[in-house]
């Protein structure tokens, strides 16, 4: 891991609007998302020789090749299990650019998941292996089964809604900073959290991110290359994968601790491989499909210990100021639900210094992918 | 409502169920119990297997409450409950399933106020042979 520590940066992003329903395919908002990163990042389409993306999506790298007049590919990387996986396109380019297996890598997510299907919604189709000992029963959405764990958590830990809260409000308040956001100019009170309906309980409505249209890019060269770029190079400093023993997809129940999830395995190899710790995070971007796995990721990661998630996010602890900011830009819950890659490229502004939500001098951040699945990770550092 | 897809490995499982016995798939080398079911155990690496017959009593380790959207049959029944359900002769196999007050009531047929972590329960099966649970202080 000393080959990558810093030896490659991000130097370029892009993005689409975010909407709940926009007109163009998944095919051409990913074509604009990657122009544009490429555009910020001063580089031609024809320089691009390495493509890394994730499942559950429609938009093949052989397509978007041919349609943007991308030059010959050596490397192409395609990460599953959703959400887990944004982290890792990065993590992929980084290690075949260190590696010297390509020279610009483009990473990108293009979704419409506010207009097109969800994997769980036929249900009729059923998703193989774990459906079988779970969806008889209801436990049919992403929802139901993080609920499982944020029930357990609140009994074992004295996690409590208002500390869901804490982290439902700290995103909407950036969102209500930041003008890209599904959720800009709209507040949110304790009052309507606590009397919003369920969605499957304890996690009510807010607990839970926004479906939404849209998709985000970014471009990686060597850091040596990255010093000849239009902009200030954000480096990738740490990066690691996790899918801890015995695992089990987003039902990760059958492992001897299902509140240890995948974050602390990313985690392990993340700190070790990096010259900071948690103390030396200055702002995070924490995957946050749900609130529930807010608590569980600052576990994971090393914020605090072993159940003081909840109580971690009181006293401001998540706002700009406090002692660790999250979410910048909104996150999966307030600015755009796009399997979390809107958190790489908020964590690329944050370290430029142009964050709608800035916090002062931030030099560090963690990017993490979802928890709950096989996972990713990034610290980035300028 | 939807029936499990059955796969090779989980088969065994639902044929016993159907019977009206809770099994779980077990090393026939090591005798280590192993949950879901898989080709190889993950201890010694045997692919010798066999379904080993428990006591079908657990306690509740978790549960979520689903309200709509729903599927439709799922829909009509909300707010039900899932419970997550750790069995007494292996804690650290868990099963996910349903509280009733009996085989085949609806799955808001135990009010939500009787259900809580750590309540001891006791499989039942449906006339179709999927596992459900009912309190075993009602």
């Amino acid at each position: 891991m000393t080959v990558l520590k810093d030896a490659t940066a991000i130097v370029g992003i892009g993005q689409t609007p975010f909407a709940r329903q926009l007109p163009e395919t998944e095919r051409m908002l990913a074509c604009r998302a990657i122009l544009a990163a490429l555009d910020d990042a001063g580089l031609a389409p024809d320089e691009v020789d390495a493509l890394a993306s994730y499942t559950m999506e429609e938009t093949d790298e052989v397509e978007v090749a041919k349609a943007l007049g991308l030059g010959d590919l050596t490397f192409f990387s395609k990460v599953g299990y959703g959400g887990g996986g944004s982290c890792a396109t990065v993590a992929h380019l980084a290690a075949a650019i260190a590696t010297g297996q390509a020279t610009v890598g483009v990473a990108w997510r293009s979704r419409k998941r506010g207009s097109g299907p969800r994997p769980w919604k036929n249900t009729t189709v059923q998703l193989p292996t774990p459906a079988q000992w779970t969806r008889p029963y209801g436990l049919l959405r992403p929802a139901d089964e993080i609920a499982m764990l944020a029930r357990r958590h609140m009994h074992e830990y004295g996690t409590t809604r208002d500390h869901l809260f804490n982290v439902a409000l700290a995103c909407r308040n950036r969102a209500n900073q930041n003008p890209a956001a599904m959720m800009y100019e709209r507040p949110l009170t304790r009052e309507m959290y606590m009397n919003s309906r369920w969605i499957s309980e304890p996690l009510c409505l807010f607990d839970n991110c926004l479906e939404t249209d849209g998709a985000l890019a970014c471009v990686l060269v060597s850091a040596e290359r990255a010093r000849d770029c239009r902009r200030t190079p954000v480096y990738v400093h740490s990066a690691a994968q996790g899918l801890p023993a015995q695992h089990h997809g987003m039902v990760n129940y059958w492992n001897d601790d299902p509140l240890t999830g995948p974050a602390w395995t990313a985690a392990r190899h993340l700190w070790k491989h990096a010259d900071l710790t948690p103390d030396d995070i200055d702002v995070a971007q924490i995957y946050d499909a749900f609130t529930a796995l807010i608590p569980l990721s600052l576990e994971g990661y090393g914020f605090c210990a072993r159940g003081e998630g909840g109580a971690y996010t009181e006293g401001g602890a998540l706002e700009i100021g406090g002692r660790l900011p999250l979410n910048t830009s909104g996150g999966g819950l307030s600015e755009a639900y796009v399997h979390g890659f809107n958190l790489i490229t908020e964590g690329v502004r944050q370290l430029r210094g142009t964050s709608t939500a800035q916090v002062p001098d931030a030099a560090t951040c963690l990017v993490t992918a979802g928890e709950g699945v096989p996972t990713s990770a990034l610290l980035l550092r300028n | 409502m939807l029936t499990p897809l059955v796969d090779d490995d989980g088969a065994p499982f639902w044929k016993y169920a159907a019977e009206g016995e809770l099994r779980v798939q077990a090393c026939a080398d090591c005798g280590e119990l192993r949950f879901p079911p898989r080709p190889c155990c993950p201890h010694c690496r045997s692919f010798a297997t066999e379904w080993r017959r428990v006591s079908g009593r657990g306690r509740v380790w978790s549960y979520v409450l689903p309200h709509p959207p729903l599927l439709p049959d799922y829909a009509e029944q909300a707010p039900y409950n899932v419970v997550l359900v750790e069995l007494t002769d292996a804690p650290h196999i868990r099963l996910v399933g349903n509280l009733v007050t009996a085989p085949g009531a609806r799955l808001d047929s135990v009010p939500v106020e009787r259900i809580r972590i750590g309540a001891r329960v006791r499989v039942v099966f449906t006339s179709t042979g999927l596992p459900q649970w009912v309190l075993e202080r009602p």
